[in-house]
């Protein structure tokens, strides 16, 4: 294993972000309750570092000898988008959840690290390219998450949420873990490169079919695409709600991470058997997300079963990954996605204030009466999430419903545009809410971290629908190259 | 003239209520309703003001798109922000304007609390409707003619009547499934342009969405994909026509939306989808509409249409409601003349879509007039108005003689050329055809005959005050615009002549049988003696 001295200078945002989470951890003893948040500011002051540590490594031009440690890690700029991405998400969480863990009787401390922990495991899943490091790093992703779901230990919900999560979490992950080590013990290769040259020659075998199945099954899960997405809307309701915030966007980017490189770098040559399964996945995904997400009330369930029709729409940009706009539209569709509906988290989280509950959509009712702004930025929201322009989410929608036609999947395009129309009746429930009733008068105390979250959110929501060429040829540098 | 071609002049009139609404939301305090009321009016009567000029400078000989502006919006997709007009798009644009300052001016009484909100959306709805006109981009159309749809829902919804909730979700799905299959329709475009797509092979051009360019690739695609297409197409538009069998919507979205928003919805908002069909439909797929089975399916829905829309009219008891359905029966004549396939078809189908904006938008208007001072638009609630509200009743006669197409009045000029067009074809469509406007006479007249005539009867009507000052205001224009298409259509023809000429000849139908009251060219003086269908014209099929 040769190793490099610049190898760990190419590691330093996830070295750092590791230590940051320590120290977190460490200084929570020494720190009151009263006091807490200092750690949200000091998180995101981390997290800023961190951001200029990845701003400094996508500069280095050692970046460009391929995979490092061993073939362990690539930092290439697929990866290094992800880790934008989440670190993105990061800091939309550590701010949505300042006045949120503050009024909760727990420490906070811990939950800032455990927060870090979960992203350094996203940060080497966006860089792994070995089956093994993509195993580890998502394992210590799923396990930060865990504990996160059940942080509310008081509470019968969280706890429940915790339970499920992890134990069909450990179940994926040995199902995933099970599939990888056929695929190891068939080729004796480890490292996705080798992979995709020992299977250049070869023909497919059953087992090696298995293997894959079993790869693409714990993905699934991961996902959250029907049929394994049973357990996303009691864990996204049972969490607090900056958790859920959080799930439903950083560790289901991190898993289209290692989604898109295990099948784009490694089992390419595959894709005719792969592919009508993810099809077909894709369809009932956008299908059955978008019509169970018709009949909920509680908003936190909505937006779950939302989460999951988006994971369906953007599987059409892994299916067309051979494509000019496959990958492109992931990337540009997982940055949309972010900002859209942590934004719309981020409301739910503003009006969930002490003694207010955001737990059913008639808990939105009069919210332009009485902080216009407020519903406005929603409305922006949702507009985003149902794809309609000038916003990005239909910038988003188009690029992967692009790589649909031009994949060949034209069947599967009429469904998801379908399904995207239909999206709209369950997201305007809210915006009805909002400004055709009259709600209670409660004000709402305004916290200025979410504050800013909210801004974020709704600032990229725009930039994107209205002037997208800039991160658009930005995005299209990231799409990954053929090893 | 050179001044106008250089200034970006579409964007202007476009960007105006944009620019307006801004200044509302911004600067105006909510509580300051008539600093808001009187700002809202400036804005819109300037836009007027700015619109008009066009009607001057426009080149009427001149083939093609004027005042263009083009400039890259998002280069690596091949989008721009592509503007331009033509003869048909300069008519509805001025009417988008005309019909703006009339919105907003009769809403002063009728709109009572957010006040606010209500006319920003009223102004941010011209803004995306002229938009939505002036696009020779794909791309851009299609977030024009989506965005359009969130003022419109949010008017119904907040101002609306009793089922308010119900109509505007309605309203907002329906079209909103019609135009995504439109979306996938132009990616298909865009891909058989570039790099062929479902084993298509493409034309390997540069990327684009440029209308004229798409236009002509459109049209030279095979047939079966042409077909393919223009359905795609087809969903979009017909929705938004709307066409039996997808007119549900209509009903509920101008019954419960305020007096405005029901203006604007019949006046412009359905012309969107006519519109649709004149300028992408016909030049792009002339294979697929000159197919047999195609153009039957088009000319048997605009007549079902136009018949089962009036019988459907006859029955209903609330006037409002009345008035709605008859615009399912009008826009199916709009259709039908487009579906003729000739200049008098096409000619007046366009101009059968300003005159159902000026005679349907002034119906709903006087529909909103009885309806702030009694709250209930029942029939049976009134009676004998005439000699309470004469000249309330001297409006309504006009506006209702108008829209059944009595001669004098702009209905009778679209009516006539469709029919003239539609003869032309098929004896069968003509006569199925004119039945819709025997029922149109019938629906109207029996209307008035149990609003304004009779006694008296109702005690509540007995002190109803006649219109006021400011509602003959709004009402006026409407009448005057009435008369001139009626008496003197030419200038109107004059206008849509050559991008009429364009659109028939690409589907192949003959350019030599103009509408009889578009009158000789050059000469000024309607051709009376055209009124005899000229030779006719060989059957496509």
């Amino acid at each position: 294993m040769k190793v490099q001295a610049t190898d760990w200078l190419l590691l330093s945002p996830e070295l750092f972000l590791t230590a940051a989470g320590m120290i977190l951890l460490a200084s929570s003893v020494f720190v009151g309750k009263a006091k807490e948040e200092l750690f949200g500011f000091l998180s995101v002051l981390m997290l800023g570092i961190t951001g200029v540590l990845l701003v400094f490594v996508s500069t280095m031009p050692e970046r460009a000898h391929g995979p490092i440690l061993g073939g362990m890690f690539v930092v290439d700029n697929f990866a290094l988008f992800f880790k934008f991405l989440v670190l993105l998400a990061m800091v939309l969480t550590v701010l949505a959840s300042v006045r949120f863990v503050g009024e909760a009787p727990y420490p906070g401390g811990e939950y800032y690290a455990l927060v870090v922990f979960s992203g350094v495991g996203m940060f080497f899943m966006a860089s792994g390219s070995n089956l093994i490091s993509i195993y580890v790093a998502l394992e210590l992703m799923a396990l930060a998450s865990y504990v996160l779901a059940g942080y509310f230990k008081g509470e019968i919900k969280s706890t429940e949420a915790a339970l499920k999560y992890f134990i069909l979490g450990a179940f994926s992950s040995a199902v995933l873990l099970y599939g990888l080590s056929l695929v190891y013990g068939l080729g004796g290769k480890m490292g996705l490169a080798d992979l995709a040259r020992l299977y250049t020659g070869t023909q497919r075998t059953n087992a090696i079919a298995l293997g894959i199945l079993m790869i693409l099954a714990g993905l699934l899960f991961k996902i959250a695409a029907v049929p394994f997405h049973l357990w996303t809307p009691d864990v996204y309701e049972g969490s607090p709600t900056p958790v859920t915030a959080f799930f439903s966007v950083g560790p289901k980017v991190a898993a289209y991470a290692i989604f898109a490189r295990i099948f784009y770098v490694a089992f390419p040559k595959f894709q005719a058997d792969w592919g009508l399964i993810v099809a077909l996945v894709a369809a009932a995904t956008m299908i059955w997300g978008n019509l169970a997400a018709l009949l909920q009330t509680n908003v936190k369930r909505m937006f779950a079963y939302s989460s999951i029709a988006h994971a369906g729409y953007a599987l059409l940009g892994v299916l067309g990954f051979q494509t000019k706009f496959g990958m492109w539209g992931v990337l540009v569709y997982l940055l949309a996605y972010t900002l859209m509906n942590f934004g719309a988290f981020a409301l739910i989280i503003f009006l969930e204030a002490k003694g207010y509950a955001a737990e059913s959509v008639s808990d939105f009712d009069g919210l332009a009466k009485r902080n216009m702004p407020a519903a406005v930025v929603m409305l922006l929201f949702l507009l985003s999430l149902a794809g309609i322009p000038p916003t990005a989410g239909f910038i988003g929608k188009y690029y992967l419903f692009t790589a649909a036609m031009d994949a060949g999947y034209a069947w599967l395009a009429i469904i998801a545009v379908l399904a995207s129309a239909v999206s709209l009746f369950y997201y305007f429930r809210i915006a009805a809410a909002m400004f055709f009733t009259d709600g209670v008068s409660a004000k709402i105390p305004v916290s200025y971290a979410l504050t800013a979250a909210v801004i974020i959110c709704a600032v990229g929501t725009l930039v994107i629908g209205v002037a997208p060429e800039s991160v658009l040829d930005v995005l299209h540098r990231c799409v990954p190259s053929k090893y | 003239m050179n001044t106008l071609q250089q200034l970006p002049i579409l964007s202007i009139i476009a960007y105006i209520p944009l620019a307006g609404a801004l200044i509302i939301m911004f600067l105006i305090p909510k509580e300051k309703t008539g600093a808001i009321k009187a700002f809202a009016t400036a804005v819109a009567a300037l836009d007027l003001a700015v619109s008009l000029p066009l009607w001057f400078s426009f080149d009427r000989a001149k083939a093609g798109y004027q005042f263009v502006e083009r400039i890259p919006w998002i280069p690596s997709l091949g989008v721009d922000y592509h503007f331009g007009i033509d003869g048909i798009t300069l008519l509805l644009i001025l009417l988008t304007t005309f019909i703006g300052v009339i919105a907003i001016y009769s809403s002063f009484s009728a709109i009572a609390e957010r006040q606010k909100e209500y006319y920003i959306l009223l102004l941010l709805l011209q803004t995306f409707m002229i938009g939505t006109f002036c696009c020779l981009d794909f791309f851009l159309f299609y977030v024009f003619w989506e965005i359009m749809l969130v003022p419109m829902y949010f008017l119904i919804g907040v101002w609306g009547g009793q089922r308010r909730l119900y109509a505007a979700i309605k309203f907002f799905l329906y079209t909103l499934a019609g135009s995504v299959l439109m979306l996938l329709g132009i990616i298909a475009l865009y891909f058989y342009n570039t790099t062929g797509f479902l084993g298509y092979k493409g034309l390997g051009h540069a990327a684009t969405f440029s209308v004229p360019k798409l236009t002509a690739v459109a049209a030279a695609m095979p047939p079966e994909l042409q077909v393919w297409l223009f359905f795609a197409f087809f969903f979009g538009f017909a929705i938004k026509v709307p066409m039996f069998p997808f007119h549900t919507w209509l009903p509920d979205a101008h019954t419960e939306a305020p007096t405005a928003g029901s203006v604007i919805l019949a006046a412009v908002l359905l012309k969107m989808g006519t519109y649709g069909f004149v300028r992408f439909s016909l030049p792009m797929f002339p294979e697929a509409v000159k197919t047999p089975w195609v153009i039957g399916t088009m000319v048997f829905l605009a007549i079902v249409g136009i018949v089962y829309g009036a019988m459907v009219t006859l029955v209903q008891k609330d006037m409002k409601k009345l008035i709605a359905y008859s615009s399912v029966s009008h826009l199916g004549f709009v259709m039908l003349g487009i579906f003729a396939l000739n200049m008098a078809g096409v000619q007046g189908g366009v101009l059968q879509m300003i005159n159902h904006g000026i005679s349907t938008g002034a119906l709903f208007l006087l529909v909103g007039v009885v309806y702030e001072r009694r709250h209930t638009r029942m029939i049976a609630e009134y009676g004998g108005l005439a000699r309470q509200m004469p000249i309330y009743a001297t409006y309504f006669l006009i506006m209702a003689l108008s829209s059944m197409g009595l001669p004098l009045l702009n209905g009778f000029i679209g009516e006539f050329s469709i029919l003239q067009g539609a003869f032309a074809k098929n004896f069968w469509w003509a006569l199925f055809a004119c039945t819709g406007i025997v029922l149109g006479a019938a629906y109207l007249l029996w209307l008035y005959q149990r609003v304004f005539f009779g006694e008296l009867s109702n005690p509540a009507n007995a002190k109803l005050p006649d219109l006021s000052f400011r509602e003959q205001l709004t009402l006026a224009p409407l009448v005057v615009l009435a008369l001139w298409i009626g008496l003197y259509p030419k200038p109107f023809f004059d206008v849509l002549r050559v991008p009429s000429e364009n659109i028939v000849r690409s589907v192949g139908g003959a350019t030599m049988t103009p509408p009889a009251y578009a009158g000789a060219p050059g000469t000024g003086i309607p051709a009376a003696g055209d009124l005899a269908p000229a030779a006719p014209v060989p059957a496509v099929r």
